[in-house]
């Protein structure tokens, strides 16, 4: 640990800190536009300048400049100050002012590093160069001619998103960062390049023009567009939502996000539910809410409570699925389901339908078995973090079920589940692989699971996990991978099939007379039976609403107070950033009100009071945020028999990354994203 | 000088390294460890150049031609892109049958390296630097120092030098060039290598005991 003086404050730092990283510890703020915590250092836009005593008399970049014992460091010297002043006018020499049609002005590093480190004016009158810009698809817009070449996106798509593509071509004063060919970029993680672009060059395409950073209200809130449960922070002014950007949370996403969470807010915006409607003489019409309540209540009398049952979908709050659970107790029912896909997932122990190793624990496993499951596509934020441990700890990956590229090199076992009792049984080469490592981490997806024997694959993969040392007092190696940011909750909040209860298949096939569809859009809603009535609980005219006698709208994530629990049994909880549409309801009080109207009052009236009951429900619910890591002290499997396992390939649960739910499929943006994917488009037709 | 983007030119639509070349890489790739490859991207390079001007007389890169390259080191795409237009030496765009390359700076242009660039341009009707002659066979592109100054002037066609040039000198080469013979390389004046003009300058005789 090196001791080291910068402006007078003695510090003590970590060996093999960079002064910079010495300087920030020590609260003294040091511009710089190419480095970045979590990239490569490139040393290559010389604003980090300082002065180091006792070395050669000029600048150092404090960037790419390691501490050393006894080192006094300026950070405010003339000879620090003139130079970053140059170096900012030769920054400025080829950078257009055209900050007042430039999207980044107002949250521009270069703007407001300009005001506290550059100078007032510039010497350079020559003509600036001009670059063309850029086509990278449908999410990035490029002003090339506003590039300073730091080359943070290069790295960041290279390293992070492990999806090479961008890259700098040619050289000195005709270097253009870009594809070179032109294509849209490929990777799930591309509008990170937007927020990690300190000026003006890469901005958001359907943010274009929109809005002012000042006139923007900001939110704090959780994605539920994937599993993760990502940070986010919503931009929003008046009634709309004109942003998502990612909230830095080192534990979830860092400061990363997928490009559906940030860019499927169009999708808000379209086919919105925003009034009940009621079906009378087979055509949907517009009622009052009270009008559509006593329908459903007239529906429900004399209606024996076997024959009522409730679908949750994937969307959902914690605390709409509480009340709609609460409902349907009271109601005497026991058919409610929250696992629209089938997934064949055990309720019993929390460790078998959670991601236990943690997100931030990935990157201590040295070897990944992946089953049924391509994380790039349903969780492409926890993707990254599996290429960092792959990167860093040089851990081998297998993969079982379709081949898939998940921006890192996997070795192919397998299309079925019998790969994983050869693997149990040592007679595959990949076992070796798994036995050897000291943090092994097996990886089961939704597409292993929605299946026949998907409880019986969930069983073999306990098994194997057990059977390598993933299962220790201090490693946790077993993990499933969600794709529905509700489900986790769900199954914390008991929200399956209680004694003699009726599962989503049995409830679809004509197991109920009436079903309450919670934002369920993701089942096969043809196989309802014509007699069944459907009560379509929801912010979007998807599927579900579709099929619907009554139809009662909801809130979407960005219009409710929602705790949600991401794959690793996190529970987060967001805000409101926007009202709903019209007439539209938060979700549980939609319920509560129907509760009153039936004579079955849920005994809350107030969200902090459901919060409570969320509590009571699950202790799991009294932590927000902070997950404890556990390790496996119970190595019982779930229930399922591990040797009746089929023979038919895996499937993925997710195919088209951009249109997974009713806010993606309604979004243009993600459409157009589609369209850039030749291999979606070919399996579209 | 920016290499032109590559949409702005045709380019072939596919690559494939001929028997030659398969040779070229597979000695280029033996000099190195396995695991990196990726060091012969620079002479790799020159080996998809030289296949283009075998098969079709006209020294360059195509993309494809790069892309063939990076699948066979290993490389991302992009990468050898970056590589490929940072150097001069590699002709992004097709050129001519005959790549001019005059050399003018200082050494060179005190020795004369404006007739040469007069002679090449009034022989060939080239008018600027990067362009091609009508009849297609020469391209004229001003270089930085060779590293020949002791035989300067110098002219590179393609990968030898013509030295010691003036322009009648450099006329009666393209015009040799034109009708398709190829006038051995080096000196124009005859000397052997760098040695002086005319012969042995000094250590003409033994020193006496």
């Amino acid at each position: 640990m090196p001791k080291l003086t910068i402006d007078g404050i003695a510090i003590e730092v970590p060996a093999g800190s960079t002064i910079l990283q010495a300087a920030e510890a020590a609260g003294i703020e040091i511009p710089r536009f190419c480095y970045h915590e979590r990239l490569s250092v490139a040393g290559n836009c010389r604003m980090c300048l300082v002065e180091v005593e006792k070395t050669p008399p000029k600048p150092i970049a404090s960037c790419a400049y390691p501490v050393g014992e006894g080192m006094v460091v300026h950070t405010d010297t003339p000879m620090v100050r003139n130079g970053r002043r140059g170096v900012m006018e030769f920054l400025l020499i080829n950078h257009p002012l055209d900050c007042p049609i430039c999207d980044q002005g107002g949250e521009c590093d270069l703007q407001d590093q300009a005001v506290g480190f550059g100078s007032d004016s510039s010497r350079y009158d020559e003509n600036k160069r001009a670059v063309k810009d850029k086509d990278l698809g449908p999410l990035v817009k490029t002003t090339m001619t506003r590039c300073i070449h730091c080359t943070r996106c290069i790295r960041f798509i290279t390293e992070v998103a492990g999806v090479p593509e961008l890259g700098a071509t040619d050289r000195g004063e005709h270097m253009e960062v870009g594809t070179y060919v032109e294509k849209a970029l490929s990777s799930e993680l591309s509008g990170n390049i937007i927020d990690l672009c300190p000026v003006g060059a890469l901005t958001s395409k359907p943010y274009e023009f929109v809005a002012r950073p000042w006139e923007l209200q900001k939110v704090d809130s959780i994605d539920v567009l994937d599993a993760v449960g990502a940070n986010i922070r919503i931009d929003s002014r008046g009634p709309e939502v004109l942003r998502i950007l990612p909230r830095l949370n080192e534990d979830v996403n860092e400061e990363w996000l997928g490009d559906k969470s940030r860019f499927s807010i169009d999708g808000l915006k379209r086919s919105r539910l925003d009034r009940p409607w009621l079906k009378k003489d087979g055509k949907l019409q517009a009622v009052s809410w009270a009008e559509a309540f006593s329908a459903i209540a007239d529906r429900t009398k004399g209606l024996s409570a076997d024959r009522i049952g409730a679908i949750a979908g994937d969307l959902c709050d914690a605390e709409s699925m509480l009340a709609l659970k609460d409902l349907m107790t009271s109601l005497g029912s026991a058919n409610i389901d929250c696992r629209q896909d089938g997934a064949r997932l055990d309720a019993s122990r929390r460790d078998f339908y959670s991601f236990n190793t943690s997100i931030p624990g990935i990157e201590e496993a040295d070897a990944v078995l992946l089953i049924g499951t391509d994380p790039r596509k349903e969780a492409p934020v926890l993707n990254a973090r599996i290429r960092k441990a792959v990167v860093a700890n040089r851990a081998p990956v297998g993969s079982i079920g379709p081949v898939i590229d998940p921006t890192y090199k996997t070795v192919h076992l397998g299309f079925d589940p019998s790969v994983l009792n050869a693997l149990h049984n040592g007679s595959h080469p990949f076992a070796d692989t798994l036995r050897n490592a000291k943090k092994p981490m097996i990886v089961v997806g939704q597409g292993a699971l929605a299946r026949a024997d998907g409880a019986a694959v969930l069983a073999a993969a306990w098994r194997l996990a057990a059977s390598v040392g993933a299962l220790t007092a201090d490693w946790h190696g077993f993990n499933v991978l969600h794709t529905a940011a509700a489900r986790v909750g769900g199954l914390d909040l008991g929200f399956v099939p209680g004694a003699n209860g009726k599962s989503v298949a049995q409830m679809l096939d004509g197991g109920v007379d009436l079903l309450w569809l919670l934002g369920a859009d993701e089942i096969d809603t043809a196989r309802v039976g014509a007699n069944t009535f459907v009560v379509y609980q929801g912010h979007h005219g998807d599927a579900g609403a579709h099929r619907a006698d009554v139809i009662l709208p909801g809130a979407a994530y960005t219009e409710k107070s929602g705790t949600y629990v991401n794959t690793e049994g996190r529970v987060q909880r967001g805000f409101k950033a926007v009202f709903p549409p019209g007439d539209a309801r938060e979700d549980w009080t939609i319920i509560r009100a129907f509760s009153q109207l039936v004579g079955k009052t849920l005994p809350y009236d107030t969200i902090d009071a459901l919060r409570a009951r969320l509590e009571q429900a699950n202790v799991a619910f009294s932590r927000i945020g902070y997950l404890p890591r556990f390790g496996c002290s119970d190595l019982t499997g779930p229930s399922g028999d591990p040797a009746a396992v089929g023979d038919a390939p895996f499937a993925l649960a997710v195919e088209n990354y951009y249109q997974t739910d009713a806010i993606s499929r309604n979004s243009p943006t993600m459409a157009e994203c589609s369209a850039t994917k030749p291999e979606l488009a070919a399996a579209a037709e | 000088m920016a290499a032109a983007a590559p949409s702005n030119f045709e380019q072939p639509a596919c690559f494939a390294f001929d028997a030659q070349s398969e040779a070229e890489l597979a000695m280029l790739i033996g000099r190195y460890p396995a695991g990196k490859q990726a060091s012969v991207v620079i002479p790799g390079l020159y080996v998809v150049q030289h296949q283009m001007k075998r098969q079709t007389d006209s020294a360059w890169v195509p993309v494809k031609g790069m892309d063939a390259l990076a699948e066979r080191l290993g490389m991302a795409p992009i990468r050898v892109y970056e590589v490929a237009t940072f150097y001069y030496m590699f002709n992004m765009a097709p050129i001519g049958k005959y790549h001019l390359q005059v050399c003018t700076t200082t050494p060179c242009w005190l020795r004369g390296s404006d007739e040469i660039v007069a002679a090449c341009r009034a022989e060939t009707g080239i008018a600027g630097w990067k362009e091609t002659s009508a009849d297609g066979m020469f391209t004229m592109t001003e270089v930085e120092c060779v590293g020949a100054c002791v035989n300067a002037p110098i002219l590179q066609v393609d990968d030898d030098f013509y030295e010691d040039l003036n322009g009648e000198r450099t006329t009666a080469l393209l015009a040799a060039l034109r009708r398709g013979e190829k006038p051995p390389k080096g000196s124009t004046i005859g000397r052997q290598n760098s040695a002086p003009e005319g012969g042995s300058q000094t250590l003409l005789f033994a020193p006496e005991a």
